[in-house]
């Protein structure tokens, strides 16, 4: 099989409220960056692949606005998923794998600040039963946390640990949206206080893939992608066990993330009780487990909606590259208590 | 250089959806105040009920009638409760199992605190007073006494009379809509009755309305000019049907215009001349109605046609 890697991997700085820029104006130093990491032009870019979400802008077709920010004329090779820029990565490791491109462009972007961002995701759920409750996705997620509580898998104090953790780390992230001491504050939604939340906040990241030797010309260190899966349990939260996530240990086996250890958890855990789901699910809880979790700080130091499991890719990325990892795992989501979940092993040479 | 614009923008819209015969089945007995599930492949009674087993994927039709009381499986307390949920007091979130079913459903548990709730405590349904066959005909759950298993579960046809077959589910989302940085700058010129367009630093293009990048070259288009306001008609279309809510007569003509010194074309109505007049190459220019913020219609010049390699590029 071919091999691809991450060549590069770029990201805006997250705020809470980017009203001043557009989509593509926000986004577009992020590509330029990426691009001249590479030295690659836009035009010399085999398929470009984008991640982003008509609800979060309030607007039909809002992805051909930030496709202005790549030049797409003359005509290019190009895809969008309605989804976290995770999965237009998926997408663009599959188009590199069969051979019909040599390097690809993968960004994702997100303004939450234009609306109100726990309610706009209440329109992922169920039509029929669910979304017509509305509830939040902190509400979603508390009913999480509570389970968990329940089972004695995790109490408030280790969430608070956790939150408290993310943000110390992220005061070394340049890009983080939320770092340091951060107050527990009141309960959201019970169990979960506002420090157990992700902020919210607006940004962008790409990252440039290349194949085989493509890769190699283009920078001294690639962070060769091993494996790559992403799996999704059952739409219907009252179905599923919410203290568990098979999908992510599905997709993580899958992806070659049990064959040795890694050294490096990049996980995409919006809420802090969803970092001890991950943990259980990817066997990261072991006694003597030395492994890195999010030394970035994670989402919740940055949550740019759709962008967010991106940077978790990039992130892992970026320590292979610098020699800080020889191999991660970066794990992305997307809907409710942790519906779908992607996975990822990344190494050097 | 003054600040960006801002407006508030509503999406709004009544989501109408058909139902399956399971989902039909289940929502026309929330209107009888039954509750019905479904039988999965594996024998177990799924409440809410769906049309497809979540293991599987084997369609599945077997109803099952279930109580309509419950076990709490976990719970969230929610101290705000917000725009179209359940109930307006504080209330808690809650994944129910009702008596006879496997799995749990989503609902609002009105109670007085959060101290008053647990998992595995017992609630029972709390039917609404205007039933159409729809999740709110549950109004919430409220708190039971009685002992868990009190109702077994029964098989059931599913039919009723005068079955819901489809539901209308209204959605609104509440937006702040900032057009960015170039959308503003031009949004701004045109209540001085000006049209800038942005240039392209690499292939010098100028880009009206302009968004901020060149599409071409994927770079920021920094440099405003202002074009206009006179221009050429590229190509044009009659609208022959009247829009709801446009105060417009038809026929009408709506035009691609090539603004002078622009290197696209903007699109705007035709007026001040018959609809069948209207040709490629006129000559016109914006007419602003007072308080305008932007051209009511463009209108003929009177000047002569523009040679059609003036503006082919654009077409």
């Amino acid at each position: 099989m071919r091999e691809v890697a991450i060549v590069a991997f770029g990201q805006s700085d997250h705020v809470r409220d980017s009203a001043e820029t557009s989509e593509v104006e926000m986004l577009m130093p992020v590509l330029h960056d990426v691009l001249a990491q590479t030295g690659l032009a836009a035009r010399d870019i085999g398929f470009t692949c984008s991640g982003s979400s008509d609800y979060l802008a309030g607007r039909a077709f809002s992805f051909t606005m930030a496709l202005d920010g790549v030049g797409a004329w003359p005509p290019i090779s190009e895809s969008h998923v309605e989804m976290d820029g995770a999965w237009a990565l998926y997408e663009a490791w599959v188009k590199l794998l069969t051979g019909e491109a040599e390097t690809a462009l993968v960004y994702a972007y997100g303004k939450s600040s234009p609306g109100d961002v726990r309610e706009v995701l209440t329109r992922q759920l169920d039509p029929y039963y669910v979304a017509p409750l509305w509830p939040d996705s902190v509400a979603l997620a508390a009913l999480q946390a509570q389970a968990l509580i329940d089972a004695e898998l995790t109490d408030e104090r280790e969430l608070a640990g956790i939150a408290a953790r993310s943000r110390a780390d992220a005061e070394t992230n340049p890009h983080a949206q939320l770092r340091g001491a951060v107050p527990a504050g009141e309960h959201l939604v019970a169990p979960l206080r506002t420090s157990d939340c992700p902020p919210i906040g607006d940004g962008a990241a790409a990252v440039v893939l290349a194949a085989g030797d493509t890769a190699r010309r283009l920078t001294d260190r690639p962070a060769w992608i091993r494996g790559l899966d992403h799996r999704i349990e059952a739409h219907s939260l009252g179905v599923r066990d919410l203290t568990d996530s098979p999908s992510t240990r599905l997709a993580a086996e899958r992806a070659g993330a049990f064959e040795r250890p890694v050294d490096t958890a990049e996980l995409h855990a919006p809420f802090t009780s969803q970092e001890v789901v991950l943990r259980r699910a990817l066997k990261l809880d072991a006694p003597d487990c030395t492994v890195r979790i999010n030394p970035s700080g994670g989402a919740l130091a940055a949550h740019p909606v759709m962008a967010a499991g991106l940077i978790r890719l990039g992130e892992a990325a970026a320590r292979i590259q610098s020699g800080a990892s020889g191999r991660a795992l970066a794990h992305a989501t997307s809907g409710p208590c942790l519906q779908q979940n992607l996975v990822a092993v990344l190494e050097g040479e | 250089m003054s600040e960006v614009l801002t407006a508030p923008l509503v999406v709004e819209f009544p989501f109408t959806r058909s139902l399956g015969p399971v989902q039909s089945a289940f929502l026309t007995g929330l209107r009888e105040r039954t509750v019905l599930g479904v039988t999965a492949s594996d024998g177990r009674v799924v409440v809410p009920p769906t049309e497809y087993d979540p293991v599987t994927a084997e369609e599945i039709r077997e109803l099952v009638e279930v109580g309509s009381h419950g076990t709490v499986t976990t719970w969230a307390w929610n101290p705000s409760p917000r725009r179209g949920q359940p109930l307006t007091t504080p209330f808690a979130w809650i994944l129910v199992r009702l008596d006879g079913a496997d799995t749990a459903l989503l609902h609002a548990l009105d109670a007085p605190g959060p101290d008053a709730v647990r998992t595995g405590m017992r609630v029972r349904v709390r039917w609404a007073a205007q039933r159409t066959g729809a999740i709110t005909d549950i109004a919430c759950f409220e708190p039971d006494d009685s002992p868990a298993g009190a109702h077994e579960r029964a098989p059931h046809s599913g039919e009723f009379a005068n079955a819901v077959t489809g539901i209308t589910t209204p959605a609104r989302l509440d937006y702040t809509y900032s057009p960015g940085r170039a959308q503003s700058r031009y949004i701004q010129a045109l209540s001085d009755h000006k049209t800038i367009g942005e240039r392209c630093p690499s292939c010098r293009k100028v880009y009206v309305p302009p968004r901020g990048a060149c599409p071409t070259c994927g770079l920021a288009t920094d440099t405003q000019v202002e074009v206009g306001p006179r221009g050429t008609v590229t190509t044009f279309c009659i609208v022959n049907i009247k829009a709801k809510n446009l105060d417009i007569e038809v026929p009408y003509v709506y035009a691609h215009i090539a603004l002078d010194g622009a290197d696209l074309a903007l699109h705007a109505r035709i007026g001040g001349i018959p609809y069948d007049r209207v040709r490629m190459g006129l000559r016109v220019e914006p007419v602003w109605t007072e308080h305008g913020r932007f051209p009511d219609h463009y209108r003929p010049t009177g000047e002569p046609d523009a040679d059609y390699d003036s503006y082919k590029e654009l077409i």
